[in-house]
């Protein structure tokens, strides 16, 4: 099995990948995933580690543009653009689909820099004080900054870091959120408030987001896409596939593929 | 019952790590007979010419009086100059070759070179100023003679050796330090604060002046700082290009002078009072260059960024 | 919500004529330049000391004495000889004291004021202009003649070149040592040895290869040097005799007879800086590939 096209419910798509095949140098990645990710919803990619999930989540922005040798063949259709079309401009994808990674990474700049930084660059013309407040305010961390608006971005805990680079994402108001094991590095409470704050935030963006925990996609998501890695014929490594795509509730109860099923209950491996 | 270490054991564990203490104290030993042996040597000239070394500029080995002041405006002078002009195309160059802006074998290719230029012999790049570069620059000498004489600093016609082929040597001998230190701190950037800048629609300079820089700035400047002590101290390309004179002139086409180049020069053939005066200077050289090394120490220890 | 982002086009195409584009591109050219300006002085001085240098490569280069001022003909034979005889003394003095400096640095302190004192020492000692190197071996050796009431040695030229390769050695010992996984040293204490045992025989034989990484950097940057050499081994036209008497160096050859006027001379130092930036380059190459031979 080296794909399998799912019937996606019928919602706007916001990103379609159509046969989208990943490589770093010679070793391929991920191979021929076909999905289209809707709209206003969020969507989860689960699979074990090695499953090629965070370098397809990372291609839907141009981010594997950044790792040396990392080439995409397929389609990645955002806004009736293949945004692997030649013409494109990464920025520009960047700026419409924002990115919150597995690790906080602040700037080391302060806090309200490290959210009208962004703005700026993208030719903000409003109050910037109002910008900050409102992106803080949503995602959940005004309270807890701003009394301390000036000071590094660097002295907060690591869960208010992520809220504050998830403050830092959506200040730009992209269209997309990626998210890429957002909650991996942080406490059970921190994960908690960020959980909660992604429903609050679907209201507004589409959001993608990578976990290795399962309660969360189930907690979190719409829609949940799984998967899996296989060894290639002949070859040394694995590659990744998708296995299969579907609303969340229907990964976890009844999914169509036995591997999933081995996957969501636990069996696998 | 556990069996006792034979004696000789104890005996060579207990030698070897006094051994290396001795050793390791070497260090401090040679460097207080540095100190002791400059500053013992300077004495006299210290009592005889005080602070008016430093200021005064006559250095009249006849009448035995020594003034030291054009020797050390030509050290700062000639390494700071450098350092001006070595920054920006040291951390240029880190830049391009870090930052994924050409593929990675044109960087690995660029970042060799630039390293084996640091292994160069300063006595070969001085050879390579006096017959070729020094000889080449100087119809481009000339021309700011020609046009902006009217200056202090282009005020006397070029003749050869002087201070700004100096200046061009110490560019070419500093670069390789500036590029290499750049380049570690440019490396240590952690990835994820490279995504985070393009994640929010950073273009890749947006990046790099915004976020990156900033975040190795401090082991910059402590390159910045080492390499501008190694600029003061530099020796034999300086001494072979700079023409070693002790008149002072504002003019960078003028020959000059720089405290190194004058130790190499005079001070095999000095003595009485003038060994005393050299060394004097060598005091003076070696208060600059002790301070910009420990400047540098402390900045890279105290100011260096958390990410 | 207010958008008061300036209207996007909604298309995602690189528009080469924005602000931040042009930007971009000039100052990407800017490094590209400064690199290229990097580069380019290694690329002269190496073509020139080729062209100027190596057309001048004989037997007789090697084999013959310089030529009196004014004559014609002759080699580096005898500086040839000198560089790698200072060089020798200076790295038997050096790299036992460095590497032994180091492993106490490494293994034997526990970040008391004694090994915080002897780093920095270090740290100034690596910052010491090397001109000052030589006039300390002056002062404390030349002109003291303690070598048997000789004034100029190449003893005394060794041990001005053993003070600047002293750091580099305690630096990059001290650092590979550190490298040495811990559980190694672990493992040995753990099955009895002592600590001279385990140092000599696993810890310091597993950090050889930085450490000689390190050691051939400071060795190749030792043999060019020239401002600790000019008046501590000064300089002769003869063959060496011995070690307690003056030695001609490639180095200060170059020195003297870059700045003579008679061509032969200034031939002949274009020729010592060909072999001795091929015998430097060489070490340099030799170091980088000893260190992708440890990193397979």
């Amino acid at each position: 099995m080296t794909s399998t096209k799912q019937a996606t419910p019928a919602t706007n798509t916001c990103l379609a990948l159509e046969n989208v095949s990943i490589s770093y140098g010679s070793f391929e990645a991920v191979r021929n995933v076909h999905m289209d990710i809707p709209a206003g919803k969020v969507t989860a990619f689960i699979g074990p580690s090695g499953c090629g999930k965070s370098t397809v989540l990372r291609a839907l922005n141009r981010m594997n543009d950044l790792i040396e040798g990392c080439t995409l063949k397929g389609r990645v259709v955002f806004d009736a653009q293949n945004i692997y079309a030649k013409e494109v401009d990464p920025v520009e994808v960047r700026r419409r689909i924002g990115m919150v990674f597995q690790k906080p990474n602040p700037f080391p700049k302060s806090i309200y820099e490290n959210i009208a930084f962004g703005a700026r660059i993208n030719g903000y013309k409003g109050d910037m004080d109002e910008l900050v407040e409102r992106s803080l305010r949503k995602a959940f961390i005004w309270d807890e900054t701003k009394d301390k608006l000036k000071e590094s971005g660097n002295a907060l805990s690591g869960g208010q870091q992520q809220r504050l680079c998830i403050a830092r994402a959506i200040a730009v108001e992209p269209e997309v959120i990626l998210m890429d094991e957002p909650c991996s590095a942080l406490d059970p409470i921190s994960t908690l408030k960020i959980e909660e704050l992604m429903h609050e935030l679907k209201k507004t963006f589409s959001i993608v987001i990578v976990t290795h925990n399962m309660q969360q996609a189930v907690r979190v998501s719409d829609q949940t896409a799984f998967f899996n890695a296989e060894a290639v014929e002949g070859g040394s490594g694995k590659v990744g596939y998708l296995v299969e795509f579907n609303e969340t509730e229907r990964i976890f109860n009844a999914p169509v593929q036995q591997a999933t099923q081995d996957y969501v209950t636990g069996r696998f491996g | 019952m556990l069996r006792r270490r034979p004696a000789s054991d104890r005996l060579v564990d207990g030698g070897f790590r006094n051994l290396t203490i001795v050793l390791a104290s070497f260090v401090a030993i040679t460097l207080l007979a540095i100190f002791i042996t400059v500053f013992q040597g300077a004495r006299e000239a210290m009592q005889t010419f005080g602070l008016t070394f430093i200021t005064t500029s006559n250095w009249n080995p006849v009448d035995n009086e020594y003034g030291a002041f054009t020797a050390i405006y030509g050290t700062l002078v000639s390494s700071i100059m450098a350092l001006v002009i070595a920054v920006p195309l040291g951390i240029g160059t880190a830049i391009f070759i870090t930052e994924n802006l050409i593929p990675l074998r044109w960087r690995e290719v660029i970042g060799v070179m630039v390293e084996l230029l640091a292994a160069i012999p300063s006595v070969v790049l001085g050879l390579w100023a006096i017959f070729v570069m020094e000889p080449f620059i100087r119809p481009f000498l000339q021309f700011l003679y020609d046009a902006f004489g009217w200056l202090p600093f282009f005020n006397s016609p070029p003749q050869g050796p002087g201070m700004a082929p100096a200046i061009i040597i110490l560019v070419v001998m500093i670069l390789p330090i500036i590029t290499s230190i750049s380049r570690d701190a440019l490396n240590q950037v952690p990835n994820e604060l490279r995504q985070g800048a393009y994640g929010v629609g950073s273009t890749r300079w947006v990046a790099i002046l915004n976020v990156i820089l900033p975040a190795a700035v401090s082991s910059i400047m402590g390159g910045i700082m080492l390499s501008l002590g190694r600029a003061m101290g530099e020796t034999m390309a300086v001494t072979m290009i700079i023409g070693n004179s002790n008149n002072f002139s504002f003019s960078l086409l003028a020959p000059g002078n720089t405290i190194a180049s004058m130790l190499a020069n005079q001070f095999g053939e000095a003595d009485g009072i003038q060994v005393s005066a050299l060394l004097y200077a060598a005091v003076i050289l070696m208060v600059l260059t002790f301070t910009v090394n420990i400047a540098a120490q402390w900045i890279i220890k105290k100011l260096s960024l958390k990410y | 919500m207010t958008t008061t982002f300036p209207a996007s086009s909604k298309s995602l195409h690189f528009n080469p004529s924005l602000k931040r584009n042009r930007l971009d591109q000039f100052l990407t050219g800017l490094a590209g330049v400064f690199s290229t300006i990097a580069v380019l002085p290694l690329i002269l001085v190496l073509l020139y000391v080729l062209i100027q240098g190596g057309r001048l490569i004989s037997i007789g280069l090697f084999t013959q004495l310089p030529p009196a001022p004014g004559l014609d003909g002759g080699g580096i034979g005898n500086a040839l000889i000198g560089t790698v005889v200072v060089t020798l003394i200076a790295s038997l003095i050096a790299i036992p004291v460095g590497v032994g400096g180091g492993v106490f640095l490494a293994e034997y302190s526990s970040g008391g004021w004694f090994a915080q004192f002897i780093r920095v020492g270090n740290d100034i000692l690596a910052g010491v202009p090397s001109i000052i190197a030589g006039i300390f071996v002056y002062g404390a050796i030349v002109a003291t003649r303690v070598f048997f009431g000789q004034s100029y040695t190449a003893a005394a030229g060794g041990l001005a070149l053993a003070v600047l390769m002293l750091p580099t050695v305690i630096k990059t010992t001290d650092e590979g040592l550190k490298l040495v996984p811990r559980e190694l040293t672990w493992g040995a204490i753990g099955v009895g040895a002592s600590k001279f045992v385990t140092v000599t025989r696993i810890t310091l034989p597993s950090a050889f290869t930085p450490i000689a990484t390190g050691v051939v950097l400071a060795i190749a940057r030792a043999a060019g040097e020239t401002a600790p050499l000019i008046f501590t081994a000064l300089f002769s036209p003869f063959w060496p005799e011995g070690l307690f008497n003056p030695i001609a160096t490639m180095s200060v050859l170059i020195f003297n007879f870059a700045i003579m006027p008679f061509e032969p001379q200034n031939e002949l130092a274009w020729a010592a800086s060909f072999v001795l930036v091929v015998m430097i380059l060489a070490a340099n190459l030799f170091a980088r590939w000893l260190r992708r031979f440890a990193a397979k």
